[in-house]
């Protein structure tokens, strides 16, 4: 059949095709090309399965009525909180024990553990909770519908939940109403190479040294050989998570 | 031989009737979602909701309504997958109710979310480890398997796919309360849950919930429309009941049996029993008083023989104690400390370690969930005005 038309030599499905395809490379290049202007080199190299970051805790080394790296911890991350302390966040807090048999005393820094198996990371039904390769453990604020379940699986109650708007964020870590949050191992200062993390450099800062962070699958590191010379424990290690914070004289 | 059986849609006696009950039902709707926008607007600060009682009034509420909507199809599977012809007619009501009672409890979930407006990403991304995940797939499928098995029932045509889909839907429904009392089961850090027989106990509680609000709402059907139920199949229904709520009591009786003889179970099991306070007097005087005792006794006391008050009343008190039982559950289990160090006393934490947390639910809570209820039985009233789901007499058949 020939052609009767006085439209040039494009049908209607190609057109149709040419525009959708011209809104879609103009919506989505800008985000690609900024995306690649802002990764900055350190970044681009992303997470190594050889590392796993962990941290070990000296009980024996927190000092009573000190609270720097909680501090610390609020400031590199703002969280500000709005002194409703039943919902402001923590990822960080101070706890005292005493053993209920022996009347032994201790005192002691709860955070994520940064479990090998991490229950967060089964409940969540969307993978925002998730294990990046190098053991650190986050939440993708992208993805997280705000369930918190993952609260309800943690056996450390190490998350909280932003029950109220925030403002004047850190860019170390972006956070958001309604999304669930944990200690991220100052995951900003790792992939831009540091490290120690913000706790342990106030902790450093007001002579107790408590907490040292490092690569657990270096043997070379310092925490891995703090950790081969003592013995050290896992919090619930009947749970057999695999802790990556591990603590020393507790 | 039975008789042939008319359905009709539902009309009141006079229309005023009808439109007068949607618009009470849409004013609870609406002071509902005028609550979910106060409480997401303003952050779930506003709430009795913390970090320690993570979910709170809201998901009582929707569990207590999806956990019943399983149960609600439960005559419609006797009368197709056990061939109980007593059942059958009321199936296609069955089937509806079942339907209205999830979307009503899955609203009051999606509206508790701390991000409702991202319910897509829960939609198109599943982890398939998280029993959540699986839940989204179990409650959606749910409602498409249920609406096909309605339309086998309704249209003669498609009338010999009838008992298939009977199957599929029996099959998913206790697959989909598997899956609701598995999200307690499978949390191992706590000393309340951490139990698999939370998934059968809720699928029982799901049998006894779901014909306790069927029997309410087919009595109340009626009543409004003027027409009439036989004392036989109300009987039936009832002594069905009875079976049910008994179970749930040797559930409930086994689970803490269990967790008493476990030491490290003592502590939740003397907050619960004991010394819980509001938790201890919901678990006696409202689970196991209201939900059991006295629906058993209105159901078997020779007394209220066939007095269709006891039987109402029986199932009024059954989704009361049921209620108290899933507050219990969900909110008691979360109030109780979690043993982070065992053997250790905390001395002091700034983030309630070691304590009783406290949640006192507030109004806006209340009104989303009652507001859930509300767009179940609306749904349900605008479906049976709609279809011909209501039997027009549901006399005894004469040869019964």
């Amino acid at each position: 059949m020939s052609k009767q038309s006085d439209q040039p030599g494009m049908n209607r499905r190609q057109l149709i095709g040419g525009v959708i395809a011209a809104t879609g490379a103009v919506t989505i290049a800008p985000g690609l090309i900024l995306h690649a202007v802002a990764g900055n080199p350190q970044q681009k190299k992303g997470a190594s399965s050889e590392k796993r970051w962990g941290m070990v805790i000296d009980a024996n080394k927190c000092a009573d009525g000190c609270s720097a790296c909680v501090d610390a911890c609020n400031d590199e991350h703002n969280l500000t909180g709005f002194d409703r302390p039943a919902t402001d966040a923590q990822w960080i807090r101070t706890v005292k024990l005493k053993d209920k048999q022996t009347g032994h005393i201790n005192r002691m820094v709860m955070l994520c553990q940064h479990c090998e198996f991490p229950p967060c990371v089964d409940v969540c039904p969307t993978n925002a909770s998730f294990k990046r390769v190098d053991g650190i453990v986050l939440v993708d604020r992208h993805r997280c519908i705000g369930c918190r379940y993952c609260m309800m699986a943690c056996p450390y109650k190490a998350r909280s939940f932003i029950h109220e708007a925030l403002a004047d964020q850190s860019v170390n870590a972006p956070r958001g109403k309604g999304c669930v949050e944990s200690c991220t191992l100052c995951v900003h200062r790792v992939d831009a190479g540091k490290t120690t993390t913000a706790c342990q450099d106030a902790c450093q800062k007001e002579g107790h040294a408590a907490i040292l962070f490092g690569d657990l699958n270096d043997p070379k590191s310092r925490i891995s050989q703090v950790l081969k010379s003592n013995n050290s424990t896992q919090i619930r290690a009947d749970l057999e998570l695999n802790t990556g914070v591990r603590y020393l004289n507790l | 031989m039975l008789s042939k059986m008319y359905y009709r849609e539902l009309y009141c006696g006079t229309p005023v009737r009808f439109w007068m009950g949607l618009a009470l039902l849409t004013t609870f709707i609406l002071i509902g979602l005028g609550s979910a926008y106060y409480m997401e607007h303003s952050g779930h600060w506003v709430t009795g909701m913390s970090n320690q009682v993570v979910w709170g009034l809201p998901h009582v509420f929707a569990i207590f309504l999806i956990v019943a909507a399983s149960g609600a199809l439960n005559v419609a599977s006797i009368g197709s997958v056990f061939g109980g012809p007593m059942y059958k007619p009321l199936g296609r009501y069955s089937s509806l109710l079942a339907i209205g009672l999830l979307v009503g409890g899955l609203i009051v979930l999606v509206l508790d979310l701390g991000r409702p407006d991202r319910l897509i990403v829960a939609m198109t991304e599943y982890n398939f480890k998280s029993i959540f995940a699986w839940n989204v797939i179990l409650y959606s499928g749910f409602i498409g398997i249920v609406a096909v098995y309605l339309w086998t029932m309704m249209d003669r045509s498609v009338n010999k796919l009838y008992r298939p889909l009977g199957f599929i839907a029996f099959f998913w429904r206790i697959a989909l309360t598997t899956g609701t009392g598995s999200i307690f089961g499978f949390l191992v850090a706590r000393e309340a849950y951490d139990a698999a027989i939370m998934a059968p106990m809720f699928v029982i509680m799901s049998f006894s919930y779901g014909l306790a609000f069927f029997i309410v709402t087919l009595i109340a059907a009626y009543l409004w429309s003027d027409r009439q139920i036989g004392e036989l199949r109300l009987a039936k229904l009832k002594n069905l009941l009875g079976v049910f709520v008994g179970a749930v009591l040797y559930f409930t009786l086994v689970f803490n049996l269990t967790n008493l003889y476990a030491t490290q179970h003592h502590g939740i099991e003397r907050f619960i029993l004991l010394d819980g306070g509001v938790y201890t007097q919901m678990f006696w005087f409202g689970q196991v008083l209201v939900g059991g005792v006295i629906p058993l006794f209105l159901i078997y006391s020779p007394a209220f023989d066939k007095s269709r008050w006891a039987i109402a009343a029986a199932s009024i008190a059954v989704l009361i104690g049921g209620f108290f039982q899933l507050y219990v559950i969900v909110i008691g289990g979360q109030a109780y400390p979690m043993t982070v160090f065992p053997g250790k006393e905390v001395l002091e934490s700034s983030f309630y370690d070691g304590v009783v947390s406290s949640y006192v639910p507030t109004f806006a809570e209340g009104a989303l969930g009652v507001g859930g209820i509300a767009i179940a039985l609306a749904l349900v009233a605008i479906g049976a005005r709609m279809f011909k789901v209501f039997p027009e007499s549901l006399e005894d058949p004469e040869e019964a």
